[in-house]
Protein backbone atom coordinates (compact mmCIF):
# COMPACT_ATOMS: atom_id res chain seq x y z
CA UNK A 1 0.00 0.00 0.00
CA UNK A 2 1.36 3.54 -0.87
CA UNK A 3 1.05 6.21 1.65
CA UNK A 4 1.13 9.69 0.68
CA UNK A 5 1.96 12.70 2.22
CA UNK A 6 -0.11 15.62 2.34
CA UNK A 7 0.83 17.22 -0.52
CA UNK A 8 0.60 14.11 -2.70
CA UNK A 9 -2.40 13.50 -1.41
CA UNK A 10 -4.32 17.09 -2.12
CA UNK A 11 -2.62 17.11 -6.01
CA UNK A 12 -4.77 13.26 -6.37
CA UNK A 13 -7.57 14.61 -4.42
CA UNK A 14 -8.11 17.74 -6.57
CA UNK A 15 -7.32 16.00 -9.60
CA UNK A 16 -10.09 13.60 -9.13
CA UNK A 17 -12.52 16.27 -8.28
CA UNK A 18 -11.58 18.15 -11.15
CA UNK A 19 -12.25 14.85 -13.25
CA UNK A 20 -15.81 14.38 -11.45
CA UNK A 21 -16.64 17.64 -12.16
CA UNK A 22 -15.78 18.13 -16.25
CA UNK A 23 -17.01 14.37 -16.35
CA UNK A 24 -20.77 15.04 -15.13
CA UNK A 25 -21.45 18.81 -16.52
CA UNK A 26 -25.30 17.91 -16.47
CA UNK A 27 -25.54 16.33 -13.16
CA UNK A 28 -25.44 18.11 -9.72
CA UNK A 29 -24.11 21.45 -9.97
CA UNK A 30 -27.73 22.28 -8.77
CA UNK A 31 -26.32 24.97 -6.16
CA UNK A 32 -24.03 26.06 -9.69
CA UNK A 33 -27.01 26.88 -11.36
CA UNK A 34 -28.87 28.54 -8.51
CA UNK A 35 -26.01 30.35 -8.45
CA UNK A 36 -26.00 31.32 -12.01
CA UNK A 37 -29.66 32.16 -11.68
CA UNK A 38 -28.83 34.90 -8.81
CA UNK A 39 -26.04 36.67 -10.40
CA UNK A 40 -28.66 36.95 -13.20
CA UNK A 41 -31.34 38.05 -11.31
CA UNK A 42 -28.90 40.73 -10.07
CA UNK A 43 -27.18 41.78 -12.54
CA UNK A 44 -24.22 42.95 -11.31
CA UNK A 45 -25.81 44.11 -7.88
CA UNK A 46 -25.45 43.11 -4.41
CA UNK A 47 -27.73 41.08 -1.93
CA UNK A 48 -28.36 42.75 1.25
CA UNK A 49 -28.98 40.49 4.21
CA UNK A 50 -32.33 41.21 6.53
CA UNK A 51 -35.81 42.40 5.90
CA UNK A 52 -36.89 39.31 3.46
CA UNK A 53 -37.77 35.78 5.30
CA UNK A 54 -39.18 32.58 3.70
CA UNK A 55 -41.28 30.57 5.97
CA UNK A 56 -41.10 26.59 5.79
CA UNK A 57 -41.46 23.56 7.96
CA UNK A 58 -37.63 22.87 9.05
CA UNK A 59 -38.85 19.16 7.74
CA UNK A 60 -40.69 18.04 4.92
CA UNK A 61 -42.09 14.81 5.00
CA UNK A 62 -43.83 15.10 1.49
CA UNK A 63 -41.47 17.13 -1.15
CA UNK A 64 -43.77 16.70 -3.62
CA UNK A 65 -46.09 19.69 -1.94
CA UNK A 66 -43.79 21.91 0.91
CA UNK A 67 -45.53 25.15 2.39
CA UNK A 68 -43.29 28.10 1.81
CA UNK A 69 -43.93 31.21 2.53
CA UNK A 70 -42.39 34.70 0.96
CA UNK A 71 -42.20 37.80 3.49
CA UNK A 72 -40.61 41.08 2.17
CA UNK A 73 -40.74 43.34 5.47
CA UNK A 74 -43.49 46.37 5.59
CA UNK A 75 -46.29 47.40 3.75
CA UNK A 76 -46.60 47.79 0.00
CA UNK A 77 -46.51 51.29 -1.38
CA UNK A 78 -46.31 53.21 -3.86
CA UNK A 79 -42.93 54.73 -2.79
CA UNK A 80 -41.30 50.62 -1.69
CA UNK A 81 -42.25 47.40 -3.05
CA UNK A 82 -40.88 44.51 -4.21
CA UNK A 83 -41.36 44.38 -7.79
CA UNK A 84 -40.09 40.75 -8.22
CA UNK A 85 -38.75 38.09 -5.36
CA UNK A 86 -36.91 34.58 -7.46
CA UNK A 87 -37.59 31.70 -4.85
CA UNK A 88 -35.07 28.69 -6.24
CA UNK A 89 -34.16 25.29 -4.74
CA UNK A 90 -30.82 24.56 -5.27
CA UNK A 91 -30.81 20.81 -4.83
CA UNK A 92 -33.73 20.52 -7.70
CA UNK A 93 -32.53 19.56 -11.31
CA UNK A 94 -33.57 22.37 -12.22
CA UNK A 95 -33.50 25.20 -9.47
CA UNK A 96 -36.33 27.35 -10.48
CA UNK A 97 -39.36 27.73 -8.42
CA UNK A 98 -41.78 30.56 -8.49
CA UNK A 99 -40.99 34.47 -8.94
CA UNK A 100 -43.78 36.60 -7.62
CA UNK A 101 -44.26 40.49 -8.20
CA UNK A 102 -45.59 42.42 -5.92
CA UNK A 103 -47.10 46.03 -6.56
CA UNK A 104 -48.34 48.68 -4.51
CA UNK A 105 -51.82 47.70 -4.69
CA UNK A 106 -50.69 44.11 -2.80
CA UNK A 107 -50.70 46.04 0.38
CA UNK A 108 -48.48 43.06 2.30
CA UNK A 109 -45.26 42.26 0.26
CA UNK A 110 -46.33 38.22 1.74
CA UNK A 111 -47.45 35.49 -0.51
CA UNK A 112 -47.29 31.50 -0.12
CA UNK A 113 -47.23 28.65 -2.68
CA UNK A 114 -46.29 24.94 -2.22
CA UNK A 115 -43.29 23.17 -4.39
CA UNK A 116 -41.28 20.34 -4.99
CA UNK A 117 -38.34 19.45 -3.19
CA UNK A 118 -36.38 16.37 -4.55
CA UNK A 119 -34.45 16.39 -1.63
CA UNK A 120 -32.90 17.75 1.53
CA UNK A 121 -32.04 21.42 -0.12
CA UNK A 122 -31.22 24.69 0.57
CA UNK A 123 -34.34 27.49 -0.67
CA UNK A 124 -33.02 30.72 -1.72
CA UNK A 125 -34.88 34.03 -2.19
CA UNK A 126 -33.59 37.04 -3.73
CA UNK A 127 -35.62 39.75 -3.44
CA UNK A 128 -35.53 42.90 -6.26
CA UNK A 129 -37.17 46.12 -4.76
CA UNK A 130 -38.51 48.89 -6.71
CA UNK A 131 -35.32 51.00 -5.85
CA UNK A 132 -32.80 48.75 -7.33
CA UNK A 133 -31.72 47.52 -4.24
CA UNK A 134 -31.60 43.49 -3.59
CA UNK A 135 -32.20 41.73 -0.46
CA UNK A 136 -31.26 37.30 0.27
CA UNK A 137 -32.16 34.81 2.15
CA UNK A 138 -31.16 30.97 1.97
CA UNK A 139 -32.96 28.15 4.14
CA UNK A 140 -32.17 24.48 4.35
CA UNK A 141 -35.10 21.88 4.47
CA UNK A 142 -34.83 18.51 5.74
CA UNK A 143 -36.67 16.19 3.39
CA UNK A 144 -37.96 12.97 4.10
CA UNK A 145 -39.21 11.97 1.03
CA UNK A 146 -38.01 13.37 -2.71
CA UNK A 147 -40.92 14.74 -4.71
CA UNK A 148 -38.85 14.71 -8.27
CA UNK A 149 -38.79 11.86 -10.83
CA UNK A 150 -40.95 8.71 -10.49
CA UNK B 1 -59.75 20.71 -18.19
CA UNK B 2 -58.25 23.12 -15.44
CA UNK B 3 -60.86 24.44 -12.85
CA UNK B 4 -59.50 27.87 -11.39
CA UNK B 5 -61.07 28.47 -7.58
CA UNK B 6 -60.78 31.83 -5.92
CA UNK B 7 -61.41 32.86 -2.40
CA UNK B 8 -61.78 36.45 -1.35
CA UNK B 9 -64.15 38.49 0.92
CA UNK B 10 -67.51 40.08 -0.26
CA UNK B 11 -66.64 42.82 1.14
CA UNK B 12 -64.30 44.87 2.70
CA UNK B 13 -63.54 48.55 4.48
CA UNK B 14 -61.98 51.13 1.74
CA UNK B 15 -57.85 50.75 2.07
CA UNK B 16 -58.60 47.35 3.64
CA UNK B 17 -55.57 44.30 3.26
CA UNK B 18 -57.57 41.57 2.05
CA UNK B 19 -56.45 37.76 1.93
CA UNK B 20 -57.05 35.68 -1.64
CA UNK B 21 -56.09 32.23 -2.02
CA UNK B 22 -56.28 30.74 -5.23
CA UNK B 23 -55.77 27.26 -6.24
CA UNK B 24 -56.58 25.54 -10.00
CA UNK B 25 -56.64 22.08 -10.93
CA UNK B 26 -53.62 21.16 -13.24
CA UNK B 27 -51.16 18.22 -13.56
CA UNK B 28 -48.28 20.99 -13.42
CA UNK B 29 -46.02 17.50 -15.39
CA UNK B 30 -42.24 19.12 -14.49
CA UNK B 31 -40.58 17.39 -17.74
CA UNK B 32 -38.37 15.55 -15.29
CA UNK B 33 -40.52 12.32 -15.41
CA UNK B 34 -40.43 9.42 -17.38
CA UNK B 35 -43.13 7.02 -18.77
CA UNK B 36 -42.88 3.27 -18.40
CA UNK B 37 -41.16 3.14 -21.42
CA UNK B 38 -38.41 5.43 -20.03
CA UNK B 39 -39.39 8.11 -22.58
CA UNK B 40 -39.04 11.39 -20.88
CA UNK B 41 -42.78 12.80 -20.14
CA UNK B 42 -42.60 16.20 -21.87
CA UNK B 43 -43.13 19.84 -19.47
CA UNK B 44 -46.74 21.08 -19.29
CA UNK B 45 -47.44 23.29 -16.42
CA UNK B 46 -49.18 26.71 -15.69
CA UNK B 47 -46.38 28.92 -16.31
CA UNK B 48 -47.91 32.16 -15.45
CA UNK B 49 -50.20 33.96 -13.02
CA UNK B 50 -51.91 37.26 -13.40
CA UNK B 51 -54.45 39.16 -10.69
CA UNK B 52 -55.68 42.34 -11.47
CA UNK B 53 -58.24 44.72 -9.66
CA UNK B 54 -60.11 46.93 -12.14
CA UNK B 55 -57.83 46.68 -14.53
CA UNK B 56 -54.29 47.44 -12.60
CA UNK B 57 -52.24 44.88 -11.65
CA UNK B 58 -52.68 43.60 -8.41
CA UNK B 59 -49.83 40.16 -7.61
CA UNK B 60 -48.34 37.95 -10.74
CA UNK B 61 -46.17 34.79 -10.24
CA UNK B 62 -44.37 32.88 -12.75
CA UNK B 63 -44.14 29.57 -11.84
CA UNK B 64 -41.75 26.68 -12.87
CA UNK B 65 -41.54 23.13 -12.84
CA UNK B 66 -40.88 23.15 -9.03
CA UNK B 67 -44.48 23.99 -8.16
CA UNK B 68 -46.85 21.30 -6.86
CA UNK B 69 -49.25 20.04 -8.90
CA UNK B 70 -52.63 22.27 -8.37
CA UNK B 71 -50.78 25.49 -7.78
CA UNK B 72 -52.15 26.93 -4.92
CA UNK B 73 -50.92 30.64 -4.52
CA UNK B 74 -51.83 33.15 -1.66
CA UNK B 75 -51.61 36.48 -1.19
CA UNK B 76 -52.67 40.07 -0.35
CA UNK B 77 -54.58 43.21 -1.72
CA UNK B 78 -55.33 46.53 -1.22
CA UNK B 79 -58.84 47.71 -1.93
CA UNK B 80 -59.51 51.05 -2.55
CA UNK B 81 -63.01 51.07 -3.90
CA UNK B 82 -65.44 48.31 -5.30
CA UNK B 83 -64.48 46.50 -7.85
CA UNK B 84 -63.60 43.42 -9.97
CA UNK B 85 -60.74 41.03 -9.42
CA UNK B 86 -59.77 39.16 -12.28
CA UNK B 87 -57.36 35.76 -11.99
CA UNK B 88 -55.61 35.04 -15.43
CA UNK B 89 -53.53 31.57 -15.44
CA UNK B 90 -51.55 30.34 -18.49
CA UNK B 91 -50.09 27.24 -19.42
CA UNK B 92 -47.45 25.76 -21.71
CA UNK B 93 -49.90 24.87 -24.18
CA UNK B 94 -50.94 28.35 -24.92
CA UNK B 95 -54.46 27.85 -22.42
CA UNK B 96 -55.61 30.45 -20.58
CA UNK B 97 -57.67 30.16 -17.63
CA UNK B 98 -59.44 33.16 -15.88
CA UNK B 99 -62.49 33.90 -13.33
CA UNK B 100 -63.53 37.10 -11.70
CA UNK B 101 -64.49 38.13 -8.66
CA UNK B 102 -66.55 41.18 -7.35
CA UNK B 103 -65.94 43.33 -3.92
CA UNK B 104 -67.98 45.74 -1.93
CA UNK B 105 -66.59 48.17 -0.65
CA UNK B 106 -69.44 49.58 2.15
Amino acid sequence: MTVLNKREFLIVATGAAAAAIAGLPSIALGAEKAEMRVAEFLGGATASEGGLSLEMPEIAENGNTVPLTVRVDGEATADRYAESVLILADGNPEPGVATFHFTPLSGTQEASTRMRLAKTQNVIAVAKMNDGSFMRTDNLVKVTIGGCGG
Amino acid sequence: MSKPRVKIPKSAAAGEIITIKTLITHKMESGQRKDKQGNPIPRMIINSFECTFNGERVFGCDMEPAISANPYLQFTARVPESGEFEFVWKDDEGSVFSTKKKIKVA
